[in-house]
């Protein structure tokens, strides 16, 4: 079908005529996708404000614990991966595959930062401030809900990455077992880019704040050299996987594809506007 | 009739071409068997994955009812010692779980898959892949609920409802409740994964000239439900993660000591729980409104009303779910606008009983099976609905609550109603799907036998309940008045088990040696009946165009007009390359065998002693990583096709001799 669609010569973004509403069934899907999602996430929230309305006794503040601007931080970076994540959907749907690459790779970086923020966090919360999943039960909700939340990006970010990588499948006619290797490589490039960039961050940044910087550089190049050439060769295998050969199989008709994944990218952002207010900041008035 | 003339009637006259998959890498085929095994395991047939939900959900129908029938013959006489109490703990918890999750929703789930698409016009379901995974989902979720009779942890014993803190590790330590946790978050994700596809596909498939209005009952129900189980199942879900995060990770969600409240998990389980009873029912409502007006030679009476108190029982749905815990405690203001909103409920429900009533009224009634079985429904339906609306107010609950006369309240709800129905759906649809029909003879005796053997054995218990007899006790004292009841009670149930061991064993028969017929045996109303049975793979060699709310109707008393559309239709089709038809895949079944494997690791391998976390996190990651490269591989194949030229023979006899 999508065959058929790709060959019609004036692609309208909003409209197949394929299906009874004109609505996309992939659209159609994510949305009631989505209402299922708000319930998931509806009865999480509702868990963490029932125990914080009946707090046991011995309960930790929050105030003593959560760390506002950083929060904030990752919040605003979280909302303007929102912002790529339109412009992307926008270049494809002008078939502009080179434009969406960007925005794309812009969102997963920007998804990212986030998700190296909550680890952090997470760290910090357990191992500083001496909450934990099991010794209160606002570590249990805290936990668990932004935990499901921390999830939901971080399948965000694998599928940005895949989206990503299949924009570069060839074009009808040269695909076959060369290709497919390729993406696979592609694949083993960005875990391992994701991944060690994540951990050099976080080694960093906890090495800053233990020693001063004169000192704690050295000894994290010493201590991380093999991560560091790790990732540089990641990062450049990426480079040069990412250069452009021939005309690709990806264009204006996989737009759809690109707007369900945004759907859910913006739908887990609103879910975190939600979490920010409603476990952060309400905890300040 | 001749054999060969009957069997030109029966078999599908349509010639097809084979599909021919194009060469692809070493990881990316398609497969194309079109019969054996892999033919089941790699189908994206709506109608095979219906067959597949349907034998399926026959199987633990049984296992279930063998369950109860244990039961049932532990109660029989007082202080019996059949089961131990730790037996019968794990026969109602199981058998509670099986007939809901594992025999009803999936035997509607065959219905929806086999019969929605085929009464809208529809070649398939929107994601017919996706629908594929939806069944083996079900099955890994099934497979890892009935794990425990392997087991020495035994099978699940914490009640279907798996209140906590009974349900905690404090309580119940073994992995019985683990599976059962995990069993039921994998069917969760199979139901939300299905009702997806079909809202998507009710949406968005509707042959043209099907506006929302015209769809059939049974179709509006399906989408309705649909939503239910889209909506509901998330809070289950996060109950079950609840759940699941106390026993494995030592969270404090319902460990009191800690400052968790059991209550939580009621509110949670219930606000799935009760719009659960209506994604149970409305499937069922939805096939007595196509059986009656068929056997009624009358259109359904008030089809706008109809369709409206469906939807309107699905909102209210999500608004009572806390009469189920009247006697908890909730407070006066609260148990009240409850109570009022339990009675809103019975409206939308009566205001349909009505309008069967009304369908019924002045027709020419025909009374075979199915019609049979259907009406059975309506009466046995209104008898559970009256004793609903006693529980629904409050004070009156408190006495009867645990007590046996909910339980014969939601026996009558739910094998008077649902099961009644789901009988009544097989009988009818039965020639449309084997080209066979069942014996009127047989037929009738088998629902004359379960009619009486389902009152026999749940009249009874409404008085045993009102004089005090409790739920989910395995035995009780000769001295308490209920040994006549329950006795009575129990040789009912044997009459019931007989009645369906003679149900299936007339199906059975019927598959193989059954009287054949040609299309449209039941001169029916619905698009469905417009084809040959059984349907081919591609549905309709034209997709029709709907003209009226019965749309098959309407075809058979317009046939001129109708031939030259679809003459037409079928050129416009012709020319744009034939029928569409998706490639069947193997990754969907592959994908949940990776969801076993970590299910499997996550539910049932022990931490300790000293291999077990390594084959624990082993079995998980591997499963894991199983799952994803088969979902990715999945995504990579894409959804190819091929393309059919059907050709009518227009030597077929009318639809009137076919009926003969």
């Amino acid at each position: 079908m999508s065959d058929a669609a790709a060959s019609t010569a004036a692609l309208d973004p909003h409209h197949d005529a394929t299906t009874s509403t004109g609505i996309p069934n992939k659209k159609l899907l994510m949305w009631a996708f989505l209402a299922s999602d708000c319930m998931f996430f509806g009865c999480l929230i509702s868990t963490h404000l029932i125990y914080r309305l009946h707090p046991p006794p011995g309960n930790p503040d929050p105030r003593e614990i959560f760390n506002p601007p950083l929060t904030s931080f990752s919040t605003f970076i979280l909302l303007m991966s929102s912002l790529l994540m339109a412009l992307a959907v926008s270049a494809i749907q002008r078939g502009n595959v080179r434009s969406m690459r960007h925005a794309l790779l812009g969102t997963i970086f920007f998804g990212c930062i986030f998700l190296t923020c909550q680890v952090y966090e997470f760290s910090d919360f357990v191992f500083d401030k001496h909450m934990t999943i099991t010794n209160c039960i606002l570590g249990s909700t805290f936990f668990t809900l932004t935990g499901t939340h921390g999830c939901h990006v971080a399948v965000g970010v694998l599928w940005l990455t895949l989206m990503y990588i299949r924009s570069f499948q060839p074009a009808e006619g040269t695909s076959g077992n060369a290709w497919f290797l390729r993406n696979l490589l592609h694949m083993a490039l960005f875990v391992a880019a994701i991944g060690l960039s994540m951990y050099l961050v976080l080694d960093l940044v906890h090495g800053l704040q233990a020693a001063a910087l004169t000192a704690a550089l050295p000894a994290f190049l010493r201590r991380d050299a093999l991560f560091l050439a790790g990732a540089i060769v990641s990062y450049v295998g990426l480079n040069l996987l990412g250069r452009t050969r021939g005309p690709v199989s990806f264009n204006e008709a996989n737009a759809i594809d690109v707007e369900s994944m945004g759907l859910y990218w913006h739908f887990v952002d609103i879910v975190w506007i939600v979490i920010f207010t409603v476990v952060y900041l309400l905890e300040y008035i | 009739m001749s054999p060969p003339m009957q069997d030109a009637l029966v078999k599908t006259n349509f010639i097809t071409e084979e599909p021919h998959a194009p060469a692809k890498h070493l990881v990316l085929w398609r497969p194309t068997a079109k019969t054996g095994l892999i033919s089941w395991l790699t189908t994206v047939d709506h109608k095979r994955i219906g067959f597949l939900y349907g034998i399926s959900a026959l199987f633990f129908f049984l296992v279930g009812g063998f369950e109860a029938l244990l039961i049932r013959l532990q109660l029989a006489v007082p202080n019996n010692t059949l089961l131990t109490a730790e037996q019968y703990n794990r026969m109602f918890t199981m058998h509670g779980t099986t007939m809901i999750f594992l025999a009803i929703m999936p035997l509607s789930a065959a219905f929806f898959n086999f019969i929605m698409p085929l009464q809208i016009g529809a070649r398939d379901v929107a994601f017919p892949r996706l629908n594929a995974f939806s069944y083996w989902t079900f099955l890994v979720g099934a497979i890892i609920i009935n794990l425990g009779w392997f087991m020495k942890d035994g099978p699940p014993n914490g009640g279907w409802f798996g209140y906590t803190p009974l349900t905690t590790k404090t309580y119940i330590p073994g992995h019985s409740i683990d599976m059962w946790v995990m069993g039921l978050q994998l069917l969760g994700v199979a139901s939300i994964a299905a009702s997806l596809n079909f809202i998507v596909t009710i949406i968005n498939l509707r042959a043209p000239g099907m506006t929302m209005m015209r769809l059939p009952v049974f179709t509006w129900m399906t989408l309705v439900t649909s939503f239910l189980i889209v909506l509901a199942f998330p809070a289950i879900t996060i109950a079950l993660v609840e759940l699941m995060m106390d026993r494995l990770f030592g969270t404090n969600f319902f460990e009191v000591s800690n400052g968790g409240m059991p209550i939580l998990w009621q509110h949670l389980f219930w606000v799935f729980g009760h719009p659960e009873v209506y994604i149970l029912i409305l499937p069922a409502m939805g096939i007595v409104s196509e059986i009656l007006p068929t056997f009624s030679r009358k259109p359904l009476f008030g089809y706008p009303i109809v369709v409206f108190s469906g939807a309107c029982i699905g909102f209210l749905g999500f608004g009572v779910w806390s009469h189920h815990m009247f006697t908890t405690g909730l407070g006066t203001v609260t148990t009240a606008a409850f109570a009022l909103a339990t009675m809103a409920i019975a409206v939308p429900t009566g205001v349909k009983i009505f309008n069967w009533i009304g369908t019924l009224w002045g027709g020419h009634l025909r009374m075979r099976t199915p019609m049979m079985f259907a009406l059975g429904f309506v009466w046995l339906f209104m008898i559970g609905g009256f004793s609903g609306i006693m529980h629904s107010a409050a004070p009156a609950d408190a006495q009867q609550h645990d007590s046996y006369f909910v339980v014969a309240h939601f026996h009558y709800v739910l094998i008077g109603g649902s099961l009644f129905a789901l009988l009544a759906g097989i009988h009818y649809w039965f020639p449309l799907m084997f080209g066979r029909k069942v014996s009127e003879f047989w037929g009738k005796l088998s629902f004359w036998v379960i009619f009486v053997g389902f009152n026999t054995t749940f009249f009874p218990m409404h008085f045993l309940g009102l004089n005090g007899m409790p739920r989910r006790t395995f035995t009780y004292d000769a001295n308490m008045g209920w040994n006549d009841g329950n006795l009575i009670s129990t040789i009912g149930a044997c009459i019931l088990g007989i009645g369906i061991a003679i149900y299936f064993t007339v199906m059975i028969f019927t598959y193989f040696k059954g009287e054949r017929v040609g299309r449209d045996v039941w001169d029916a109303r619905t698009l469905e009946w417009s084809l040959p049975n059984p349907p081919p793979e591609y549905n309709f060699a034209v997709i029709p165009t709907i003209h009226a709310r019965d749309a098959w109707w309407y075809e058979k008393h317009h046939q001129e007009e109708i031939e030259k559309e679809k003459a037409a239709h079928a050129g416009a089709e012709a020319s744009h390359g034939g029928i569409h038809m998706p490639f069947p895949s193997i990754y969907p079944f592959l994908s949940a065998i990776g969801i076993l494997i970590w299910a499997v690791g996550v539910a049932v391998i022990d931490p300790s002693p000293a291999p077990g976390i390594h084959l624990k996190l082993g079995m998980v990651f591997v499963g894991f990583a199983f799952m994803f490269a088969n979902v990715y591989l999945w995504s990579l194949e894409g959804a190819d096709g091929y393309h059919l030229h059907p050709h009518e023979e227009h030597n077929e006899p009318s639809q009137q001799e076919a009926h003969q």
